[in-house]
């Protein structure tokens, strides 16, 4: 018996690695002594890139940071720019923006919990949480012409009214989607093989997750319940009922509850919204932040003037600093955006979660076995496009 | 939340190494010499009215026009009382912030990407490499002088048999539109304008 580490190489190109991380892991034996991730393979310099566009043409860039959930992106960065311009939503663009977030939240806990179920084994969740997925990003192509770069959400409310029958084909989703939540469940929850690999996996206390940045189900499954939906409530979620499930061991098995209780709950924010789903306009045309009114342009020509200037100058924004966050699929995602009064921005920095729970994954690996790592970085949720940007 | 932003204005103000404090769009804004920060911190981070216990970020900020030249912008979370803290400190090229990561570990990436994108050194950092950029990479990508092209492209070559790295050459330059109108109210600098001790927005 020798006591010699080995150094291997985890991906960029496994395909439980999520997408494009190398993570460099010494070994002794089977036993992780040190993950080292090396980020950046995805790497596309979105904050360069906003800086140089106006704030219209950086909204969809957001979709490109956490793809599996494009929309809870550009929530925050409109969130930003509705801050900053002090511009009031629509009741009804509120609601359509609550809606679709807590789609959004699905979309990334559906292929989250599936996929990282495929790494330890079960193949059959990945086929059924797909299939379900598949319904949502219909509901995105249906308000934004796209299943999944919407570029939806709009500083002041929504690019456009919701089509006709669509709320009834959200809500026929809503009553359909928990049987197969259970199907799911059925195929997880108890199982032996499941909970081998998962239960006792990487527990991280509450300290630990606090000090080391965590937020959203992570921080949730450790027993913080902490969520900004309900903490700091931005557009109408103070209006919603609903629960923030909270684990008890921080460990994967927890992880993976919370995301399933997650799901539960947004589906009753869901039906609650296609319920008291208000009237009126999808977007604040007076702040001088949306493009002016289809109908207005047909007989005002200052409606026309402001159309070619908000499509070609932008819309100013004041001289300002702000940080908004939103409380993303994974956690807190954040941007702080310094606006010089010109209509681009900058500096945005963009506060990514998956980011701060992949700097811990040296932390969250140590002494665990080769074999756990793909679980581990399953039960993280962790997306390349927001890590790197 | 604004009656224990306040509350905790007041507080803040009579911390001695505060160089200003205000509220900002539902926030602490606190300024700190950069040789402060960590005894700063350490009082804001386990106080009596206060426990910003956790970092959200850590982002660098370039004034090319101002001394010093970066801003190092960090933000706090403190979960009881529900309020956000901006803490922000100036640094210039030359000089080095000193790292938090001993009060907080989780700056360790954060302070990577800053030294990364920016090139702000950060003292007594456990392991401060590159982050995000490629291996050998070259400058410092949200500097506002470095280009939104880039200095370098990267192809497979099939003579030599390896990737490579060439000069950077487009067949259609980046356009910028300058489609600003002058008649706006907002009063717009090129950079190559801006006139000294005139910096401000």
């Amino acid at each position: 018996m020798s006591n010699k580490t080995i150094t291997v190489n985890f991906g960029p190109v496994h395909p439980a690695a999520h997408g494009v991380l190398r993570l460099l892991l010494d070994l002794d034996g089977e036993v992780v002594e040190r993950a080292d991730p090396h980020i950046g393979l995805l790497h596309r310099g979105t904050e360069k890139l906003i800086e140089h566009k106006t704030y219209l043409q950086a909204l969809p860039y957001f979709d490109r940071l956490d793809y599996v959930a494009p929309m809870n992106q550009e929530h925050a960065f409109a969130l930003a720019i509705e801050k900053l311009t002090g511009a009031e939503v629509p009741k009804r663009g509120q609601y359509i923006r609550v809606l679709f977030s807590e789609i959004g939240r699905l979309l990334s806990h559906l292929l989250n919990v599936t996929t990282s179920a495929m790494d330890v084994g079960a193949m059959s969740p990945i086929t059924w949480g797909f299939d379900e997925r598949e319904k949502l990003l219909d509901f995105y192509e249906e308000v934004s012409g796209s299943r999944f770069h919407a570029a939806y959400f709009r500083a002041g409310g929504v690019h456009k009214d919701l089509p006709d029958g669509l709320l009834q084909k959200i809500y026929d989703f809503c009553i359909s989607f928990p049987k197969a939540l259970d199907d799911i469940e059925t195929m997880l929850t108890e199982n032996r093989i499941f909970k081998q690999r998962n239960v006792d996996i990487a527990n991280i206390t509450k300290d630990e997750a606090i000090d080391n940045g965590f937020t959203g189900f992570i921080l949730r499954s450790t027993g913080v319940p902490w969520d900004l939906r309900k903490s700091q409530p931005y557009d109408s979620y103070e209006d919603f009922n609903f629960q923030i499930p909270v684990g008890k061991n921080g460990d994967c098995y927890d992880r993976y509850l919370c995301q399933i209780a997650e799901m539960r709950e947004s589906i009753k924010i869901m039906l609650q919204c296609i319920d008291n789903m208000p009237e009126g306009e999808v977007i604040n045309h007076d702040a001088k932040i949306a493009a002016p009114k289809r109908a207005d342009m047909k007989t005002s020509m200052e409606a026309i003037i402001r159309h070619f200037k908000f499509f070609t100058e932008g819309f100013q924004v004041p001289a300002g600093e702000v940080y908004t966050a939103v409380e993303a699929p994974k956690g807190e995602f954040g941007v702080y955006l310094i606006s010089d009064g010109t209509s681009k921005p900058y500096r945005c920095k963009i506060r990514a979660p998956g980011f701060a729970h992949l700097a811990a994954f040296n932390m969250l690996t140590k002494g665990h076995l080769l074999a756990d790592v793909p679980a581990i970085l399953g039960s993280i949720a962790i997306v390349f496009g927001e890590v790197d940007r | 939340m604004s009656a224990n932003l306040e509350a905790a204005l007041e507080v803040i103000k009579q911390l001695s190494k505060v160089q200003s404090c205000k509220i900002v769009f539902d926030l602490l804004e606190v300024e700190v010499d950069k040789d402060n920060i960590l005894d700063v911190l350490s009082e804001l981070k386990d106080g009596d009215h206060y426990q910003f216990r956790q970092l959200t970020d850590i982002a660098g900020v370039d004034y090319p026009n101002k001394f010093p030249r970066f801003e190092v912008v960090y933000h706090f979370l403190d979960f009881k009382q529900n309020i956000r803290l901006r803490i922000k400190t100036k640094v210039s090229e030359e000089e080095s912030v000193p790292s938090i990561t001993a009060i907080y570990p989780c700056a360790n990436w954060y302070e990577r990407e800053a030294f990364d994108m920016y090139g702000i050194n950060f003292t007594d950092h456990p392991d401060l490499r590159r982050l995000l950029t490629d291996y050998n990479f070259e400058g410092h990508p949200l500097r506002k002088d470095f280009p939104l092209t880039g200095t370098v492209e990267v192809r497979y070559s099939d003579i030599e048999k390896k990737v490579i790295y060439e000069p950077v050459n487009l067949q259609q330059d980046f356009r910028n539109f300058d489609v600003q109108s002058p008649w706006e109210g907002t009063k717009y600098e090129k950079p190559n304008e801006i006139s000294e001790g005139d910096n401000e927005q």
